[in-house]
């Protein structure tokens, strides 16, 4: 067939282009946009609020890797990730298992139960959990106590060894109810008969499980942990509402970190909007290479 | 959506008894950090910290007068309903129509749209915060809400537009031939045809952007650093926890009209949030 020429083409699809343009804008300023000017950005020595900005080469970058906070705080993004996604993966998946029972009549209320905490503001939960783990009468320490689990009350939020393991709990409980709706979906597409298939064949219990229905829903797992794993390190909101990264800096991942050199200003230092971009710049660089990465390794194992 | 394995055998009345009591006891544990600043949004600050009954001795209303005037947080739930609603109505509007054509249509520089959109999707959302804040600020408004709804709208996750896609392209192609036939133009037949058709993706991608943009607290917290005016009710309680640190049973009336208004519309529109949550490792 014979081609029509590229502007005839063009001229053609006018309305498309019309159609994609009010979208294309709202991304291009809000998304593609930003993601050029922080690369600009971080090689300026600017504090975002005069007009002043010298521009300095790599030196931001170059402060950056020196500083042992920003380590830090990269290394804590990545234990939390490390905690949390294998707790949600496991739990998720044997409460998806349990409510996919027809025969379970309160299934649709347990499920309900159990996905309200996600859409509840984070920014609350976080603000709700500084009551519920205070050391001063707190639910959790009132509990822990009326049941002799503890005989003194536990600072959770003002200790620096329990303050992380507390957040990533309460991250696992805000969030999911995802993971449980994600396994419900996969579930679901265990074909029937190849479930009664097994079960008349004899497999049982664990083997019906491991041989049948695991390799049914592997390719899910996989997009369930890429998307879990990106979504574990943007845990802002309920880090600064909990604990604004204390106490001394021990729950401070590296959005906690870009957000205080950018504007905080309590310490009496100036903001420096240049060298928090170099600092975000280098994370989502990071995060994307690890996203490639198991992208990578997603399509390999969806291959075999 | 109704394929169940069913391993709870129906004739096992003690299996299936003592599942569903360890569930009903793990739901309490589970709820119970939202019933208790529900119970607290009712009693005294002594009472509070007194126990861990949930019953308030008497229902103490002022909490909330309290929050809503003293605090503000009258004004800030306007702002987010504001937000919300507007935000709603743009992203609704441009990923249908973004969806609608990338579904229907091929075209000069399709592939390459779509490969731009798909590399955004991991683009951590404090990665882009600064020159978002940069931009408001130069376009002059960063210190109205209209600033803050567009770039509510404008950080719009591609899920909502590969939903758009995956609904359009499976609307059969007579449809639209039909109205060709009928002289209906390209946007009268997106408009009389084709959106009608779409309810359903309509009313997932609205309820996932209410979510998004009635939570959200990274870009607002941002935005309103220099104006408390135009602070959505998430900062709001943020900041009510800073000023007027003692007033717990304040705070907890804050939080409490936060997040009452989602969690009743989740609560009679399940379905879609199911729907739309799902379609993420469905597509």
């Amino acid at each position: 067939m014979h081609k029509k020429p590229l502007s005839k083409q063009i001229y053609d699809a006018r309305w498309c282009y019309l159609f994609v343009l009010p979208c294309s804008i709202l991304t291009g300023m809000f998304v593609i946009y930003p993601i050029g000017m922080s690369w600009y950005f971080s090689l300026l020595d600017w504090s975002g609020f005069t007009k002043e900005a010298k521009f300095i080469g790599l030196k931001n970058y170059y402060e950056a890797v020196n500083d042992e906070f920003f380590w830090d705080a990269f290394i804590r993004s990545f234990i939390f990730m490390f905690g949390t996604v294998p707790v949600k993966i496991v739990l998720g998946f044997i409460i998806a298992v349990f409510l996919n029972n027809q025969v379970l009549k309160l299934a649709p209320f347990f499920r309900t139960v159990i996905f309200m905490p996600v859409v509840t503001a984070i920014a609350i939960i976080g603000i709700v959990m500084t009551f519920v783990f205070s050391p001063f009468n707190g639910p959790a320490n009132k509990f822990l106590m009326s049941t002799n689990l503890t005989s003194a009350p536990i600072d959770f939020l003002g200790n620096p060894d329990t303050v992380l393991p507390t957040v990533m709990g309460v991250y696992v409980w805000k969030w999911l109810g995802i993971t449980m709706m994600y396994w419900l979906a996969a579930l679901q597409t265990v074909p029937q008969d190849v479930y009664d298939a097994a079960k008349i064949d004899g497999a049982e219990g664990y083997r019906l499980w491991i041989h049948i229905i695991l390799p049914i829903v592997l390719p899910f797992a996989i997009v369930i942990i890429l998307v879990e794993a990106v979504g574990a390190l943007n845990v802002f909101p309920l880090i600064e509402t909990m604990t604004a990264g204390g106490p001394f800096f021990s729950s401070e991942v590296m959005e906690i970190y870009i957000f205080r050199t950018a504007f905080v200003t309590d310490s009496g230092t100036m903001p420096r909007l240049g060298y928090a971009c170099a600092a975000g710049v280098f994370w989502g660089v990071a995060v994307l290479f690890i996203t490639v990465l198991q992208g990578l390794w997603m399509r390999r194992t969806r291959r075999i | 959506m109704s394929r169940y394995l069913n391993f709870i055998a129906e004739k096992n009345q003690v299996k299936y008894l003592i599942i569903t009591i360890a569930f009903i006891i793990f739901s309490f544990f589970w709820i119970y950090p939202l019933l208790w600043v529900l119970s607290a949004s009712f009693k005294t600050d002594f009472e509070i910290w007194g126990g861990l009954g949930l019953i308030p001795d008497r229902l103490v209303w002022e909490n909330f007068e309290r929050a809503w005037f003293g605090a503000n947080m009258g004004r800030y739930f306007f702002n987010t309903l504001i937000i919300t609603v507007v935000s709603v109505i743009i992203v609704v509007v441009t990923t249908g129509m973004f969806g609608y054509v990338i579904g229907r249509y091929s075209f000069p520089g399709k592939k390459i749209l779509i490969g731009i959109l798909i590399s955004t999707i991991f683009i951590p959302q404090g990665y882009t915060i600064i020159p978002v804040f940069d931009l408001l600020n130069n376009l002059n408004i960063s210190k109205n809400l209209i600033g803050l709804t567009l770039a509510t709208a404008g950080h719009t996750p591609v899920i909502y537009i590969l939903l758009f896609a995956g609904y359009f392209s499976r609307v059969p192609v007579e449809l639209e031939e039909a109205a060709k036939m009928d002289g209906a133009g390209f946007v009268r037949t997106f408009i009389s045809i084709m959106l009608p058709l779409t309810k359903p993706v309509v009313a997932t991608v609205s309820i996932l952007q209410v979510l998004h943009a009635w939570n959200d607290f990274l870009l607002p917290v941002v935005i309103t650093l220099g104006n408390p005016d135009i602070r959505t009710l998430s900062v709001g309680v943020y900041a009510f926890k800073g000023e007027y640190f003692v007033d717990w049973s304040g705070m907890a009336a804050a939080s409490v009209i936060t997040i009452l208004p989602i969690i009743i519309l989740f609560l009679f529109m399940q379905k879609y949030f199911v729907e739309g949550v799902q379609g993420a490792v469905k597509g």
